[in-house]
């Protein structure tokens, strides 16, 4: 933070004596540095350099772009798309919103933790918990009342994530224990309970499946409702209104309550809220609680929305808790950015997934790109350095142009300064 | 009053300390003596050594040492389970599982490419700047070490090649986390995804679906000459990869470079107190460079052991996490080389376990599976402390 006031004290000096440099001018300059701009530009860098590798191993970044976009479903939104290519737009954006939707939760569950101070390594392993209990839920209790069935199955889940998140924040806040390294654990803990209770002969093991690792199957009334195209071939289900509102009362948490407020202090300086009379150890447990709990409410909206089952493969590959973490980064930690991350996530694992690329490129070698591109947007997000050097050299260059354009109006007074 | 005091503290024996560590002690002899070679058949012997364990743990709780107390008291509660597991099944079963030889062998196999990365992770936390990515260092060594022996030739060349590709991964991390004073942890987050990414994306673009050819050159393993054919150690130490010796060649070799010889010293002064070491005109950024770079080589080599070294393949992902393992090992190892080492031979002996206990009974293999990860959890709430890690661990340097 201190880096990016030098920055702009820096930018200051250096336009002093231009028109545009008021206190004001500077202020839009910093909220629009730390709010929007940045992550964009970091976005389009990452594209950028991910095209460049495109270009160097001889493919055409721009059609490979393409094929990817359309892959997304995005086109949808084009009026002129017509006929099938608009149906399959339609169901490759359905998909793209499916993808995005735990990711909003797993990355809340991220951004909560750093908005405390705390990083948390460990959103695959609460994702993983609340999986094994929401198929556990989903596929028992049949012929419950449907709405129950799902309620229950959600909070379960939910709680499951919570207590599992929770195991690192008491550690951490009664001996010491760093969450980088407890959370880490918990998650290869959470994956090989996963195989534990799903493979062959485990205790959740379905019975009908005698030669396949996998859970039972999540009964028709704890589905959740398909409200956009097929419910039968993965159509978009009422869980992303779920995620969505969840990211509301996200909002509302970080900046309208108690906890909130405390959460904010213990991380600027866990000691500075200490002597300020905030609990720091009790703060840190609610964050990861409410952290696990996000994880745990993500996973549920999969298995009920359209996995309905868990085999143990899935959960050995799957990488979403680090997805989380590049959410909450790029996002900035806030809600409207952790959804809008999310949303450019989802889009790039479902426009780079084999089905939808176009075969100008082979497509393991943009599913491959995506990697190359979250990493390039990770690091980039890691420091304001680059872009704030990028944003500050546009502004030069946009001083300079006026500069020479007021010099050739009024020559007179060129000199003078 | 305080001379009664001074006279009573020297005249203590044992410290509650030493009784909790005695207790630690009791409870895994209490686990040992129902696997081979003793096999005790019975649990009265193991219950009573694990409540001895569990009264020393309480004793030295009471006297103040709660972390050590309380470690006393889970491993007693391990044991017994462990004890009961063993006294349940099978003599046969008991000695398939428990082939001392082979899990020596397996232990060490397991353990190598940990100990580099482990290793890796010392150097760099030692000089202030957390190494996150050591797992897409390992990745970077993996994959880069087979397409240099491939290309080359020769093993030799795969391993230079991968230090090469570990180290300008390291480059990257060390560029973003020194100048740019990012923060180090999503650095090293960044460096993973670009890893897999690099990695997944030049074993397709090179080998295609067909994956990497069959016929590498891999690292030999060393056949040592007098103890080869001598049952247990011939079995164990015989024939382990000629990697596995480096790896553990390079604990004591690092120890010594860290705490006896000057650049040593200028590294931890560097990773303790850098203002200090910039004043007296050590150059911060430099001296953390070479470490991250370092860090990175060492990473790469305990990648390239698993392709290079053990498979003579890549796949997508192959460290699969390895190097997180290798991160908590420096942790549980508290910093120090030869922590790390113990810790790095714990993890391979829990994955040699799994191995053949699920050779055996494959679910509760699965379950031995996660046993390493629960012990480190326990470890690091109880044994290691707050504050071990190098004071200027993750912190930026900036110059007044």
């Amino acid at each position: 933070m201190s880096l990016l006031e030098d920055e702009l004290k820096a930018e200051a000096d250096e336009s002093q004596g231009a028109a545009a440099t008021s206190p004001a001018a500077l202020t839009a300059f910093r909220r629009g540095a730390s709010g929007v701009v940045v992550p964009i530009i970091t976005t389009v860098l990452a594209f950028i350099a991910a095209g460049l590798i495109v270009l160097a191993t001889g493919h055409n970044p721009l059609t490979t772009y393409q094929s990817i976009f359309n892959g997304t479903g995005l086109n949808w939104l084009f009026p002129w798309v017509t006929g099938s290519e608009r149906a399959t737009a339609a169901s490759n954006l359905q998909q793209t919103l499916l993808q995005a939707t735990p990711l909003v939760l797993v990355g809340l569950a991220v951004a909560f933790a750093f908005r405390a101070g705390m990083f948390n390594i460990g959103g695959q392993g609460q994702y993983t918990v609340g999986g094994i209990v929401a198929v556990w839920i989903g596929s028992s209790f049949n012929g419950m009342p449907s709405i129950l069935h799902i309620l229950f199955a959600i909070i379960a889940a939910a709680a499951a994530g919570a207590a599992w998140a929770g195991i690192a924040g008491v550690l951490k806040a009664t001996t010491g224990a760093n969450e980088v390294i407890s959370t880490i654990m918990l998650n290869w803990i959470a994956i090989w309970l996963g195989v534990y209770c799903f493979q062959l002969g485990g205790p959740l093991h379905n019975p009908h499946m005698a030669s396949t690792p996998v859970s039972s199957t999540v009964v028709g009334g704890a589905k959740l409702p398909v409200f956009w195209g097929s419910s039968t071939l993965q159509g978009l289900d009422v869980g992303i209104f779920i995620s969505l509102a969840l990211a509301v009362v996200f909002g509302l948490l970080i900046k309208r309550t108690r906890l909130g407020y405390e959460a904010r202090t213990v991380g600027f300086n866990p000691d500075a809220a200490g002597y300020a009379g905030v609990n720091v150890g009790r703060t840190w447990i609610r964050v990861m609680l409410i952290c696990g709990a996000f994880a745990g409410v993500a996973a549920s909206l999969d298995i009920l929305g359209w996995k309905f089952s868990l085999f143990t493969n899935d959960i050995q590959v799957s990488q979403i808790g680090f997805y989380g973490i590049a959410v909450a980064l790029l996002g900035r930690n806030t809600a409207g950015g952790t959804v809008a991350a999310a949303l450019l996530f989802g889009a790039l694992l479902t426009g780079t997934s084999n089905r939808n690329i176009n075969l100008s490129i082979d497509p393991t070698l943009v599913q491959y790109l995506t990697f190359m591109i979250e990493g390039m947007i990770i690091l980039l997000v890691s420091t304001d350095v680059i872009t704030l050097r990028l944003l500050k050299g546009g502004r030069r260059i946009g001083i300079a142009f006026r500069r020479k354009r007021s010099e050739e109006a009024s020559p007179s007074q060129g000199g003078a300064s | 009053m305080s001379v009664g005091a001074i006279a009573v503290a020297p005249s203590r024996t044992v410290s509650p300390k030493q009784v909790g560590i005695a207790g630690i002690v009791l409870a895994a002899i209490a686990w040992v003596i129902t696997i081979p070679p003793i096999e005790s058949r019975g649990m009265v012997p193991s219950i009573v050594l694990a409540v001895l364990a569990v009264c020393a743990g309480a004793w030295s709780i009471a006297g103040g040492e709660r972390k050590v107390g309380s470690e006393a008291i889970v491993v007693a509660l391990f044991a017994v389970a462990g004890a009961a597991a063993s006294v349940n099944s099978g003599v046969s079963t008991l000695e398939s599982v428990f082939t001392w030889s082979a899990l020596v062998a397996a232990t060490l196999r397991y353990a190598t490419p940990l100990i580099f990365a482990a290793l890796g992770g010392v150097v760099s936390e030692s000089s202030g700047v957390i190494n996150i990515g050591l797992e897409g260092m390992m990745l970077m060594g993996c994959f880069w070490g087979i397409y240099g022996a491939d290309l080359l030739g020769s093993w030799v060349w795969g391993l230079v090649v991968a230090m090469v590709a570990g180290g300008l991964l390291a480059l990257v991390h060390a560029f973003f986390s020194i100048n740019l004073r990012a923060n180090q942890i999503v650095s090293g987050t960044g460096i993973n995804f670009l890893a897999l990414g690099i990695t997944g994306y030049f074993l397709e673009y090179h080998y295609g679906p067909n994956g990497t050819p069959l016929n590498i050159s891999m690292v030999p393993n060393v056949k040592i000459p007098l103890i080869q054919h001598v049952g247990f150690f011939g079995a164990a130490f015989g024939s382990a990869n000629l990697m596995t010796w480096i790896g553990i060649a390079l604990v004591p070799a690092l120890t010594f470079f860290l705490f006896r010889t000057r650049g040593g010293l200028r590294l931890r002064s560097v990773g303790e107190k850098p203002r200090a070491a910039d004043t007296v005109g050590l150059s911060v950024v430099r001296i953390r460079y070479w470490a991250v770079i370092a860090s990175g080589m060492l990473a790469a080599l305990g990648g390239a052991y698993l392709s290079v070294g053990f498979v003579g393949s890549f796949s997508n992902n192959m460290t699969n996490g390895r190097g997180f393992i290798a991160l908590a090992a420096m942790i549980f190892g508290k910093w120090r080389p030869w922590g790390a080492l113990w810790a790095c031979l714990l993890f391979g002996f829990g994955n040699a376990m799994s191995d053949r206990v699920s050779s055996v009974n494959p679910t509760l293999g699965t379950l031995f599976e996660a046993l390493p990860y629960v012990l480190t959890l326990v470890a690091v709430a109880g044994l290691v402390g707050r504050s071990r890690a190098p004071a200027a661990d993750g912190i930026p340097y900036v110059r007044e």
